[in-house]
C-alpha cells in the first residue's frame, strides 16, 4: 500500500485529527515535508477534486477537507522550501471588471490552491489592465477568469486581448469558467481551458504547469 | 403571493432555440401553460443574444401578451433593450431589475423614473454582494431612498435581498430570511422578492431545499417569488406556507387548491 495512503483517506474522511496525527508521525518517521505535501495531502485533495465533479462530494464537504489540509500544512510549512508552491507554478485569479460574484471565483482559487500551486486572487471587478499587470508582476504562467452574467462575458475576451497586446499571450494559458460560461464561448474567445466546476478548474491547472 | 414565471429565459437552450428559430407557438404555449399554472407575470429575457438583445426581447414581449393577458417581467439590465420591451408592452411591465452599482442604477433610471412600473431592485452595489443582514439593509436603504426620490413608490419596489448558496458558508440561510423580515418592518408597504434557487446551490436535492426555504422565506413575508410554476410542489409548498403565515384568510387558497385537485400526487 502506498505510505500516504491512510492520510489520502483519512483526509477525504474528513477526520481533521487523525490527518494530523497521521502527518505527525510520518514526520517523525523522518518522511519529508515535501513528499508528505505532494503525495499525501495534494493527491488527497485531487481525489476530492475528481469525486467534487463526478457529484461524489458537494461543496461543504470539500470547503471542509480544504480547512483540514490547511491546518496540515501549517505543520509542514517551517519545513518546507519557501518556493514550493511558486515552483509548481503561479496563477493569477479574478472575476472581470464589472462582475462581483466571487463564490465560484473563491472556490476554484482554493482547489487551485490545494493542487499545490501559488495562487494569487486579485478579487472581483478586476479591469483587464490589472489582470495584465499581475501576471506580469507575479511571473504568472496561468490567468483564470470568473464571469458570472451574461453582460460580462464579453470582458473575458477584452482581457485576453489585452494580454496578447501586452506580448504575453504565448507564456500564459487561459483558462475561464462561470455559470454562463460555456466551452463553446472558451473556445470563440481563445482561451486555453474552460472548467465547468472547481474540481476540474485544479485538474486543468496542474495539467497547465506539467513540465 | 406575486408568481414571476421564469421559464423563458435564453440561458435555457429550447428557449435559446425557439428566440433564434422565430419559433410563435412555442413561446406563445410555455406562456400559457405558466399563466394557467398561477404565473401574475411572464419574466422575457433574451441576455445571451449580445447585440442583438433589444429586438428579441421585444418579440419575446409581443409574442407572449399575443397569447396571455398577463404583463411580463423584462428581465435586462440594458436600456435600450427595456425601452424596446416597453414600447410594445401592454398593462404595466416589471422591470428586472435594477440595483445599487451606480452604472446599472443612472443607466436604468432614466427608463423607470417617473413611471408606475413594478421594479425590481437587487440588494447590490459596488461593495459587491451582501453576506448579512445588516449588509442588505444599508443597500436597501440607499435604494428604496434613491428610487423613492425618482417618483417610484414603495408599493412599487420589489426589493431581493439576494439568495447565497448555503453550501459555502452555514450563515446564508438565516442571514437572507432575516433580511427579508427586516425589510419588511423597516419599509412598511413594500415587497420582496427572490429567485431562491442559488440557496441549494453545490448541494444534492436541491428541489427539496428550495421549497424548504421558500416556506421559511414566505414565514418572514416573503410575498414574490421567481419561479418554475409548472413545478407543483413548489406552487404547493408556496400555497401552503401563505396559509400557515397567516396570508390566506380562511385558508381560502389553500381549500381552493384542494379542491381544483393540485396537491393529487
Amino acid at each position: 500500500m502506498n505510505t500516504f495512503q491512510p492520510i489520502i483517506d483519512a483526509l477525504l474522511d474528513l477526520d481533521k485529527q487523525r490527518v494530523i496525527t497521521l502527518v505527525r508521525d510520518a514526520l517523525n518517521n523522518q518522511v519529508s515535508a515535501k513528499d508528505i505535501l505532494n503525495q499525501g495531502l495534494i493527491a488527497g485533495m485531487d481525489v476530492v477534486g475528481e469525486r467534487m465533479e463526478k457529484e461524489d462530494m458537494f461543496i461543504p464537504e470539500v470547503l471542509q477537507a480544504a480547512q483540514i489540509m490547511g491546518a496540515a500544512v501549517e505543520i509542514l510549512k517551517p519545513l518546507l522550501g519557501e518556493d514550493s508552491a511558486s515552483a509548481n507554478g503561479r496563477v493569477v485569479i479574478g472575476t472581470v471588471k464589472g462582475d462581483l460574484h466571487d463564490i465560484g471565483k473563491n472556490l476554484v482559487s482554493m482547489m487551485i490552491k490545494s493542487a499545490g500551486l501559488e495562487v494569487h486572487d486579485l478579487g472581483v471587478d478586476i479591469s483587464p489592465e490589472r489582470f495584465v499587470e499581475a501576471i506580469k508582476s507575479k511571473d504568472a504562467k496561468i490567468l483564470c477568469m470568473s464571469a458570472l452574467l451574461t453582460t460580462t462575458m464579453p470582458m473575458m475576451k477584452r482581457t485576453i486581448d489585452a494580454l496578447t497586446e501586452s506580448g504575453m499571450r504565448n507564456t500564459v494559458k487561459v483558462m475561464v469558467g462561470g455559470a454562463p460560461v460555456t466551452q463553446n464561448f472558451a473556445r470563440e474567445i481563445g482561451a486555453d481551458a474552460y472548467a465547468p466546476d472547481a474540481g476540474s478548474a485544479a485538474k486543468a491547472a496542474k495539467a497547465m504547469v506539467q513540465p | 403571493m406575486i408568481i414571476v414565471g421564469e421559464l423563458i429565459n435564453a440561458s435555457r437552450k429550447s428557449i435559446a432555440a425557439a428566440i433564434e428559430n422565430g419559433d410563435i407557438a412555442a413561446i406563445q404555449q410555455i406562456a400559457i401553460d405558466q399563466a394557467e399554472a398561477g404565473a401574475d407575470f411572464i419574466d422575457v429575457n433574451a441576455g445571451i443574444f449580445v447585440g442583438k438583445e433589444s429586438g428579441y426581447l421585444k418579440w419575446l414581449t409581443t409574442t407572449v401578451q399575443s397569447s396571455v393577458d398577463k404583463p411580463c417581467a423584462l428581465d435586462s439590465p440594458d436600456p435600450k433593450a427595456l425601452m424596446a420591451a416597453i414600447e410594445v408592452h401592454r398593462g404595466t411591465p416589471m422591470i428586472n431589475s435594477i440595483s445599487f452599482e451606480k452604472e446599472r442604477f443612472d443607466a436604468l433610471m432614466p427608463v423607470i423614473s417617473g413611471t408606475d412600473f413594478k421594479v425590481v431592485a437587487l440588494c447590490m452595489s459596488d461593495a459587491g454582494m451582501p453576506e448579512t443582514v445588516d449588509d442588505r439593509l444599508k443597500i436597501a436603504d440607499k435604494l428604496v431612498n434613491a428610487l423613492n426620490q425618482n417618483g417610484i413608490p414603495v408599493e412599487h419596489i420589489y426589493l431581493d435581498p439576494l439568495v447565497q448558496p448555503l453550501s459555502v458558508n452555514n450563515t446564508f440561510g438565516m442571514e437572507f430570511v432575516n433580511a427579508i423580515e427586516k425589510i419588511v418592518c423597516t419599509f412598511p408597504g413594500i415587497h420582496t422578492v427572490c429567485g431562491l434557487s442559488n440557496i441549494s446551490y453545490g448541494l444534492p436535492n436541491r428541489k427539496y431545499m428550495n421549497q424548504i426555504f421558500m416556506a421559511m422565506a414566505i414565514a418572514k413575508g416573503l410575498d414574490g417569488a421567481i419561479v418554475n410554476p409548472l413545478d407543483k410542489r413548489m406552487m404547493n409548498c408556496i400555497v401552503a406556507a401563505e396559509a400557515l403565515a397567516g396570508r390566506d384568510a380562511f385558508c381560502i387558497k389553500y381549500l381552493k387548491a384542494h379542491r381544483a385537485g393540485r396537491f393529487d400526487s
